[in-house]
């Protein structure tokens, strides 16, 4: 007789190879072997991983079709199967594993369409928080606005790419329209937030994901606007900075000197 | 806003499985429903809308916490960083009842988000008391275990799924939540009779109904083989296994679940109307039955 972890292991292990025969003792009524029963559990925990990826990438399946969709849905879940029973959480790593997916090569914005999403998922998860008022900056005397740090969103998330992703993202979710896109037009970064209940994503004009990368690692106002304008000739922090603060991207600020 | 403590006790009429499609409905209209239902691991993200629609809808109405990811029946330890999560949001929400399944679902670091079936042997009893104990505690409550919608059975069990429920119960002072969707399902494809199932259940200890749909399917020998799939009505036979389990025991809190092919908040209701007639017709005085502390001390097997 099989202990319960020789058990588990066993029905664990047939479960998610197919390849493999139903385990021995696991049986019908009558104590005859059933792999058509058993495959109900098989088809229950693949279509459940597959089902958990397919509400949280919504247009990363709109732009490949559901057929294409669920065969990578599927062999992601079993290279990379969830950690925790919290599904929400779940995929994180597959943009990733579309980067390396190689029927998908020939679409190579499509993990940054996903890792939109995933910010999206994230941003609409995240812990609450009352966004900064942007008054609350208005009475700071010049001198000192250099040295502010902002505290950010817990919702905030920046998505960088080099292709028109937020584009495609657009145009491929719930009311979205497809259309030509010019893949070799110029990258577009992306900003995800959710100041109230709503998650927002925004183009980020070129230089605010640098601004942002250095805000986020805590480096002051003026230090992360240089870290901007290095990368970008014509870089207007006033025009960023009231952008990112309608947007909702911080949550406080401090502005003593380090 | 303040709640009266008894809105922590789930009253003996027709509960609902709230779903996101029907928040909205749910706060505009505030239909007469005794109750709704969530599945915790659902609510466990920090904050966002999932978190404001159910303190909205927890304020206006009792809350079931229904368990999916705890994985009772693993022969591992419990994962103990979700039960920490779990226990947070009980603490947030005062639910009613807190319920989990007699399945595992966790295989190493594995979730595999199915209600796996577990062979009935005295090692697999000691190993679920065990977790049911360590649930309670951490919860600092009773906990409801629910009974398993099954497909296979296992060459070495040794006890009847009804006699392992109940020696669960003694072991670890838990209660239970009897679904009787489950008790077709089981039944049918066990070839067990329903009837005496139900008449066999140890119905002083139920706290909590659960009634839902399933499909058919047929088995290796092209007998009929149903599936759990909550996709649909209530079948005839189970709303008159209902009847049979409420004879015996009173009106109890009876959830409505429907979690594929979500219809219209409607349909739901209509199936808790249908629900609320029998409750109201199987006589005795509802006892209000406040949620029980955990033995202080469990008894070990």
């Amino acid at each position: 007789m099989p202990s319960l972890a020789e058990r588990q292991r066993a029905f664990a292990t047939a479960l998610i190879d197919p390849s493999l025969p139903i385990p021995a003792g696991v049986v019908d009524p009558e104590g005859r072997a059933c792999p058509r029963r058993f495959a109900v559990y098989r088809n229950n925990v693949a279509t459940a991983l597959i089902e958990a990826l397919e509400s949280s990438f919504p247009a990363v399946r709109r732009l490949v079709g559901e057929v294409f969709f669920r065969e990578a849905a599927l062999r992601f879940a079993l290279a990379e199967p969830p950690r925790s029973p919290v599904l929400l959480e779940y995929g994180a790593g597959f943009p990733a594993f579309l980067e390396r997916f190689e029927p998908a090569a020939s679409l190579p914005y499509l993990p940054d369409v996903a890792r939109i999403e995933r910010a999206w998922i994230e941003a609409h998860h995240a812990a609450d928080a009352a966004p900064l008022d942007p008054a609350a900056l208005s009475g700071l005397p010049c001198d000192r606005a250099a040295e502010i740090r902002f505290a950010m969103h817990p919702a905030l998330r920046v998505v960088r790419s080099h292709y028109p992703a937020l584009t495609i993202w657009r145009m491929n979710v719930a009311d979205g329209v497809p259309g030509p896109v010019a893949l070799d037009a110029g990258g577009e970064d992306a900003l995800v937030v959710r100041p109230e209940a709503q998650v927002n994503v925004h183009w980020l004009p070129p230089g605010g994901a640098d601004l942002l990368d250095a805000l986020v690692r805590g480096e002051p106002l003026a230090a992360a606007a240089a870290a901007a304008m290095r990368e970008n000739m014509d870089f207007e922090l006033a025009a960023h900075l009231a952008g990112l603060l309608e947007s909702g991207a911080f949550s406080d600020f401090s502005a003593a000197a380090a | 806003m303040a709640m009266s403590r008894d809105s922590n006790v789930l009253p003996p009429r027709a509960g609902v499985g709230l779903k996101p499609q029907h928040y909205a409905t749910v706060l505009e209209e505030r239909p007469p429903i005794g109750f709704f239902e969530v599945h915790a691991e659902n609510y466990l993200g920090s904050g966002g809308p999932p978190h404001r629609y159910l303190t909205a809808i927890r304020e206006r109405y009792p809350l079931s916490l229904h368990g999916v990811g705890l994985s009772i029946g693993g022969e591992g330890p419990l994962d103990r960083h979700h039960l920490l999560r779990v226990k947070a949001l009980v603490a947030r929400y005062e639910p009613g009842a807190f319920s989990e399944h007699l399945a595992w679902s966790t295989h190493g670091s594995a979730f595999l988000d199915d209600l796996l079936p577990l062979p009935y042997t005295t090692e697999t009893l000691s190993c679920v008391a065990r977790h049911v104990e360590q649930v309670q505690e951490a919860l600092g409550r009773q906990m409801l275990l629910e009974n398993p919608s099954t497909y296979v059975a296992f060459a070495e069990s040794t006890w009847s799924e009804v006699e392992f429920i109940g020696e669960v119960v003694r072991r670890s002072g838990c209660a239970l939540l009897l679904d009787v969707n489950n008790v077709f399902v089981s039944c049918t494809n066990q070839g067990w009779n329903p009837c005496e199932y139900i008449e066999r259940f140890p119905m002083p200890y139920v706290r909590e109904i659960h009634l839902a749909g399933h499909s058919r399917d047929e088995d290796d020998g092209g007998g009929p083989l149903l599936i759990d799939s909550h996709d649909r009505e209530v079948d005839d036979v189970v709303w008159s296994l209902y009847q049979q389990a409420l004879a015996r025991l009173g009106p109890v809190p009876t959830l409505i679940e429907w979690d594929a092919q979500v219809p219209e908040w409607t349909a739901l209701e209509r199936e808790a109307r249908r629900a609320d007639s029998i409750l109201l017709g199987s006589g005795r005085v509802p006892a209000a039955r406040p949620p029980r502390k955990v033995p202080s001390r469990a008894v070990a097997g």
